[in-house]
C-alpha cells in the first residue's frame, strides 16, 4: 500500500531511528562516506578527462610534431674530429615530408635559439622562433595588433618580428610595441605585431607545443641568414657547437582519421634518411589516447572502489536493521496482533533503511560536492563535479538501502504473532 | 440474541515431530452479544490455542468459526489482519503496549492500521484515554506508568476499534490484587455498556465476574456453568 498514511509512516521512521541515535549516526556515516567517495571519484575521473582533452585541443589533434633532439652520445661521435656536432630535422626531411605523403597539407618548421631581446636598457631573455607565414594558423593562434610575417618576409629576409605579449610587455611597458625596433643579437627587428595571449588551460600548457616558450617570431630565412645555424652554448670551460637546420616542425593533416597513417608515413620517411635517431615524432592524438586508455583504468578502479565502499554501507545498514528487527520482536508481534498486515511491517521497517540511507545520501552529497574543491585546490588535481554525479550518487544510495532494506523487513514480517507476542 | 462467537467443531493439530498432537478437539461453542464468558482450563488445557483462534491470530485446522456472521476460519492472512484491526479488542497480561509510543499513540495503534485520519484518530483516543482516566498522562510513555495504568492504556486501545469481542487473557495476572479489582471492576462496566468480553484465566476470582464459564480441558470444553443470570 503505497502512500499508506505517507506522513505518519515516515514520522514513525525518524522517530524509531531518533530513539537509537548514535546506531543510527553510525550507520548513516558508512552511507555518507559511500556516496562522497561516488561523487569525488566521478570528479577526479572528469577532472582529468578534460584535463587531456584541453591539452589535445592545445596540440592540435590534426598535428603531428616533429623534433629535433640530440642524439645519445656513442663512441664515434666523441672521435669525430669536427667539433660542431650535426644532427637533427633539415631542411630536406621537411621538403621530402611535404611532397611525399599526400595526406600531408602543410608543415609548419621552425628554428629557434635562446638569445636577449633588447629594447635601449630594457632586456629580456627569452627563445626566438623563426618560422613561417602559415604558422598562426596552424598552430591555432591569433594576432592581437598588426600583422604576423608574410611570404614577402620569409623572400626578402626582412628584418621583421612578431612579439608574445609578455615580451611586449616587458620591453615597451608604456608604448604600444607595433612599429618600434628590438634589437636581437646584434640586428634590429621591426617589430610588426603581437600575438593574442595563449589561452592556458587550468591542466598547464604542454611542453610539446612549440610556442610554449617562445617570446619572439622572425622569418625562418631571417634567422637563418643573421642567427646562422650553429648553435653556441658555452658549457664548463669548453664550447659545444652544435649546427641544427631546424629544430621543430610541425606536420598538419585536414582530418583526425588520416593523423595516425600520417605519423607512420612520417616515421618511416624520417628512419630512411637518418643514420641516429635524432629526431623524435610526437603524436598528440597517440598520447591522447594513451592517456583516455590509462584514464578509462583508472574510472574503472576509482569506481570499484567507491562502489566497494557504498556496498559496505549498505551491509552496515543492513546489519543494524536485522539486529533492530530481533529486538523489536515484541513490538511487531504487538502491531501484527493489533492488525497490522505483512505489507504494513515491511513498509515500516523499509522506511526506516531508506530514511537512513537517504539522509547519509544527501550528506553526503553535500559534503561530496566539497571534497573535489579541496583535492583541486591542495592536490592541484582538477576535479569538475558535473550535475548528473550526486544525483546518480543519491540514487544509489536510495536504491542501496532499498535492497539492503528488503531482506530484514521481510523477516520482520513474515514472523509469526503469536511467537512474536511471546517473545521477551 | 444473535450468536457473536460460534466455533463449530474446531480441531487444532499441531505436528511434532512424527506424531500429530492434538491441541483442540472438536471444540464447539457459542457466545452471545454482549456476554461476559470466562474460558479456564490447567495449562496444556488448549486454553492458549483456543485464545489465538478465538482471536483470529491463528486458524484452526478444521472447523469454523463464525465471527459476527462471517466465517472467518479459513481467510488469507491478510484479511485475518484486517479482522483484528476492525472487530476484536485485545488486553493482554504483560500490557504489550509499545515502549517508545506514548499513551495516546498506543491507543492509536489499530486506528492507524485501519487507515484512520491522524486527526480523527487522535480525538477518538484522547476520548478513551478520558473513559479510562488517563487523560492527565496523555503524553506519557508506558515505562512511566504503573502497572495497572499500562492496563487501563490496553484497555482503552482495545476499546478504540470499537470491537466486536473484546479477549482478555490473564488480564490481573500482572498486577496486585486491589489493582487487578480495579480493572475487572472496569470490565464488569464494559460489559454493562453492552461489550461482549471473553476473559482467558485459570483464576478462579476473575472468572467470578462472568457470567459463564467454558471449562477447557484436553482440548475439549467440557463444563459450561452459568453463574450470573
Amino acid at each position: 500500500m503505497i502512500g499508506f498514511q505517507a506522513k505518519r509512516t515516515f514520522l514513525l521512521g525518524v522517530k524509531s531511528l531518533w530513539l537509537h541515535r548514535l546506531r543510527s549516526t553510525l550507520t548513516v556515516l558508512g552511507m555518507i562516506l559511500g556516496v562522497c567517495s561516488v561523487i569525488a571519484m566521478l570528479a577526479i575521473g572528469e577532472g582529468a578527462s578534460h584535463d587531456a582533452q584541453e591539452q589535445m585541443r592545445q596540440l592540435g589533434s590534426t598535428n603531428i610534431i616533429i623534433r629535433s633532439v640530440k642524439p645519445p652520445e656513442d663512441k664515434t661521435a666523441r672521435q669525430e674530429t669536427s667539433q660542431v656536432a650535426q644532427y637533427g630535422l633539415t631542411y630536406d626531411d621537411v621538403e621530402r615530408i611535404t611532397q611525399t605523403i599526400p595526406s600531408v597539407t602543410v608543415t609548419v618548421p621552425a628554428r629557434r635559439v635562446r638569445k636577449d631581446v633588447r629594447n635601449l636598457s630594457r632586456t629580456t631573455d627569452t627563445f626566438i622562433v623563426g618560422t613561417v607565414p602559415w604558422f598562426p594558423r596552424v598552430m591555432n593562434r591569433r594576432v592581437g595588433e598588426g600583422r604576423f610575417l608574410t611570404g614577402l618576409d620569409v623572400r626578402y629576409k626582412e628584418n621583421v618580428c612578431v612579439l608574445e605579449p609578455h615580451v611586449a610587455l616587458a620591453l615597451f611597458p608604456f608604448k604600444d610595441a607595433l612599429g618600434q625596433a628590438v634589437k636581437i643579437g646584434s640586428d634590429f627587428y621591426r617589430v610588426v605585431g603581437v600575438m593574442e595571449a595563449l589561452s592556458t588551460g587550468k591542466g598547464g600548457t604542454s611542453s610539446a607545443r612549440l610556442d610554449s616558450d617562445a617570446g619572439v617570431y622572425v622569418p625562418l630565412s631571417t634567422f637563418t641568414a643573421y642567427l646562422g645555424e650553429v648553435l653556441t652554448t658555452r658549457s664548463a670551460g669548453s664550447y659545444v657547437r652544435e649546427r641544427i637546420e631546424i629544430n621543430d616542425a610541425i606536420v598538419a593533416v585536414p582530418a583526425v582519421e588520416q593523423v595516425l597513417d600520417t605519423a607512420t608515413a612520417v616515421r618511416a620517411t624520417l628512419e630512411r634518411f637518418h643514420r641516429k635517431l635524432d629526431y623524435e615524432v610526437i603524436v598528440p592524438l597517440e598520447q591522447l589516447r594513451a592517456a583516455e586508455k590509462v584514464k578509462r583504468t583508472y574510472n574503472i578502479v576509482l569506481g570499484s572502489i567507491a562502489a566497494i565502499s557504498l556496498l559496505v554501507g549498505g551491509v552496515g545498514i543492513m546489519n543494524i536493521m536485522l539486529a533492530s528487527v530481533t529486538e523489536r520482536t515484541r513490538e511487531i508481534g504487538i502491531r501484527r496482533a493489533l492488525g497490522a498486515k505483512r505489507r504494513h511491517i515491511i513498509t515500516q521497517f523499509l522506511t526506516e533503511t531508506v530514511l537512513l540511507s537517504g539522509f547519509g545520501g544527501v550528506v553526503g552529497v553535500l559534503i561530496g560536492v566539497t571534497i573535489p574543491w579541496f583535492v583541486g585546490r591542495f592536490a592541484g588535481m582538477t576535479t569538475i563535479v558535473t550535475l548528473w554525479s550526486p544525483l546518480v550518487a543519491f540514487s544509489i544510495s536510495v536504491m542501496v538501502g532499498v535492497i539492503f532494506g528488503i531482506y530484514p523487513a521481510q523477516r520482520a514480517a513474515s514472523m509469526d504473532p503469536i511467537e512474536a507476542l511471546r517473545h521477551e | 440474541m444473535a450468536a457473536i462467537v460460534r466455533l463449530n467443531d474446531i480441531w487444532k493439530t499441531y505436528r511434532m515431530g512424527d506424531t500429530d498432537v492434538h491441541a483442540l478437539r472438536g471444540v464447539s461453542i457459542e457466545i452471545q452479544e454482549g456476554e461476559y464468558v470466562a474460558i479456564m482450563g490447567a495449562s496444556g488445557s488448549g486454553k492458549s490455542t483456543m485464545l489465538n483462534i478465538l482471536g483470529c491470530l491463528d486458524r484452526p485446522t478444521q472447523g469454523e468459526y463464525f465471527l459476527g456472521g462471517q466465517n472467518v476460519a479459513h481467510l488469507s492472512d491478510d484479511e485475518l489482519s484486517f479482522i483484528r484491526s476492525s472487530k476484536i479488542g485485545f488486553i493482554f497480561q504483560s500490557y504489550n503496549l509499545i515502549q517508545q509510543l506514548t499513551v495516546v499513540e498506543n491507543i492509536e495503534i489499530p486506528l492507524y492500521y485501519q487507515g484512520w485520519s491522524e486527526r480523527d484518530s487522535l480525538k477518538r483516543a484522547t476520548e478513551l484515554a478520558q473513559l479510562v482516566g488517563l487523560s492527565h498522562r496523555l503524553d506519557h510513555r508506558p515505562n512511566e506508568l504503573s502497572g495497572g495504568q499500562q492496563q487501563r492504556v490496553a484497555i482503552a486501545r482495545a476499546l478504540s476499534n470499537d470491537p466486536l469481542i473484546m479477549l482478555a487473557d490473564e488480564p490481573t495476572g500482572n498486577l496486585d490484587s486491589a489493582t487487578g479489582q480495579e480493572i475487572l471492576r472496569m470490565l464488569d462496566r464494559l460489559q454493562t455498556e453492552g461489550k461482549t468480553i471473553i476473559v482467558v484465566t485459570h483464576d478462579e476470582n476473575v472468572a467470578k465476574h462472568s457470567q459463564r464459564i467454558i471449562r477447557l480441558a484436553d482440548g475439549m470444553a467440557v463444563d459450561e456453568r452459568r453463574m450470573r443470570p
